[in-house]
């Protein structure tokens, strides 16, 4: 499955600047280990110590926050689009 | 720590906001320079304002407070804004009442003292104006020439009256359904007004997205790009209330929560106050209030959570519809060290409480409102508010604006032909 992935602005000194980049994966736990291959070092700041998800990271499949879709089980369609965006806007 | 520098996003770092020293997360304490960036690049925690906060005597600064303007300003040297913000165009918000709500204090039983922080005072009739003045003062400050939001209405109307007063362009961003009183109450200041084809967390994500891409270039979200500013405002809630109660601290504060920035701010505040001798050192509680239609934090609180799980809203309380609120594990944090509690109220009785507010105060509350004095009601009935002590409830919007959550039951008590006899039959005569 090929998924196009939106990077935000705190996380592109990882993909030299691109604000959108493609990655592999049937799921979002897959997609987040082949941005990990490709741009090293960006999983970390996804993920916390124990591999889940940080607090204040949403992740988007197509319209559909991932918390509601089982979360890093969440399934990547192809051709999705994924977005991850901080979680600390808006109120 | 070492304070790094940011580069992405950052249009400068040598901007005068008066008492404000840096940005630090919450979440891990990284420091940042001052800029529009409002998520920290090590975890994503939220990014806060720190300040070089004023020395001298508490004397001397309850002076100098005393001689300020009556609006937010006269708090300027606590606040991330330049020394001369009186000076500047903006729409000067705050220092609305403290009513002392005595008939509704006999209706809930309540004993130690009620009081009505009522913030439909402010110049577009929400607390939102607090947020956005200072949030204005950032985007002065960092060079941006248009000013935007996601909003559940009243930081539409808020946005856009600030932005004509300081000069700015406005485009701002609401769910398609909201209120009408909102909408037109939003786009009469002559921005743009832009409805979004779902709820707010969809808008709010939609505007995570634009700040990341070069067609957000310029922009000032105010509660995106700026937040870590804007959210300052809701600690003026603190300053005002400690100052009208004769700088006291109350017991206990019963405050609505949307995202919950507005609660953490409120503590803040509170804790600066303390800190810098304002206010006698004394504990106080915090309570929480949401919408069961929309009960996150609620929710989470009662299960014994620390971590907030989305909800999908379905509320009349629209302005508290976030069901995917920022700060809510910071709500949590408060509520628990405090003593205090979250807890929420249905649709029917937030229309009950908005009523029950007016009848016995003169004030008409926008569902939020009905939503802090139904579950301040609630709390007062479990046994978790102690109507002995000092409270204080917040009023953060006019009734004007929400005028279909009270319509529907609200409304003449008859009709009548102009003649006595009509009068007389339909028994509305004064009882002797």
């Amino acid at each position: 499955m090929s998924v196009k992935v939106r990077i935000p602005t705190i996380l592109r000194t990882y993909t030299g600047g691109q604000s959108e980049v493609p990655a592999e994966g049937a799921t979002l736990s897959e997609v987040i280990a082949s941005l990990e291959r490709n741009h090293p070092g960006i999983g970390a700041r996804v993920l916390d110590d124990q591999g889940k998800l940080r607090r204040f990271v949403n992740v988007y499949v197509n319209d559909d926050d991932v918390r509601f879709e089982g979360g890093l089980d969440a399934a990547t369609p192809d051709g999705a689009g994924v977005s991850i965006i901080p979680a600390v806007a808006g109120g | 720590m070492a304070v790094q520098t940011v580069a992405a996003d950052t249009h400068s770092s040598a901007v005068d906001l008066g008492p404000a020293a840096a940005l630090s997360c919450r979440e891990c304490g990284e420091r940042f320079e001052l800029g529009p960036i409002f998520a920290c690049a090590a975890c994503f925690g939220p990014l806060e304002v720190a300040y070089d906060l004023p020395s001298g005597s508490p004397e001397e600064l309850k002076k100098r407070i005393a001689e300020g303007p009556d609006n937010i300003w006269r708090y300027a040297p606590l606040l991330p804004v330049p020394s001369d913000v009186a000076d500047k165009p903006n729409i000067n918000p705050g220092f609305t009442k403290l009513v002392k709500a005595d008939n509704l204090a006999r209706e809930l039983g309540v004993t130690g003292g009620l009081y009505v922080k009522d913030d439909s005072g402010n110049p577009t009739h929400s607390f939102k104006d607090r947020v956005v003045a200072i949030a204005v003062e950032a985007a002065r400050a960092f060079g941006f020439t248009t000013l935007s939001c996601s909003s559940t209405g009243n930081l539409a109307g808020a946005v856009g009256a600030a932005a004509a007063r300081a000069g700015f362009r406005s485009c701002v961003f609401i769910p398609h359904d909201l209120e009408q009183g909102k909408v037109v109450m939003a786009a009469v200041y002559g921005g743009e007004l832009v409805g979004i084809d779902g709820n707010y967390d969809d808008v709010n994500r939609f505007c995570s997205e634009l700040i990341g891409d070069p067609l957000g270039e310029g922009w000032g979200f105010v509660n995106v790009n700026l937040r870590p500013y804007y959210g300052e405002g809701s600690k003026t809630l603190a300053y005002e209330i400690c100052e009208q109660l004769g700088w006291r601290l109350p017991d206990q504060l019963v405050i609505p929560i949307a995202s919950g920035s507005q609660l953490t701010k409120i503590d803040k505040g509170l804790q600066e106050l303390i800190k810098l001798g304002l206010v006698e050192d004394k504990p106080y509680k915090i309570f929480g209030a949401q919408a069961e239609g929309c009960s996150p934090v609620s929710t989470a609180f009662k299960a014994g959570h620390d971590v907030v799980r989305p909800q999908k809203p379905n509320t009349i309380a629209k302005s508290l519809a976030i069901g995917n609120p920022a700060d809510g594990p910071y709500v949590l944090d408060i509520a628990r060290r405090t003593g205090g509690a979250v807890e929420d109220v249905n649709d029917e009785q937030v229309v009950d409480a908005i009523k029950l507010l007016a009848r016995t105060e003169g004030i008409f509350a926008e569902t939020a409102g009905g939503v802090t004095v139904g579950v301040t009601k609630k709390l007062i009935e479990a046994g978790l508010l102690d109507p002995s002590l000092t409270t204080v409830v917040l009023n953060t919007g006019d009734g004007l604006k929400t005028l279909d959550a009270v319509a529907p039951t609200t409304g003449l008590s008859a009709t009548i032909r102009p003649s006595l006899d009509a009068f007389r039959d339909a028994g509305l005569a004064a009882a002797n």
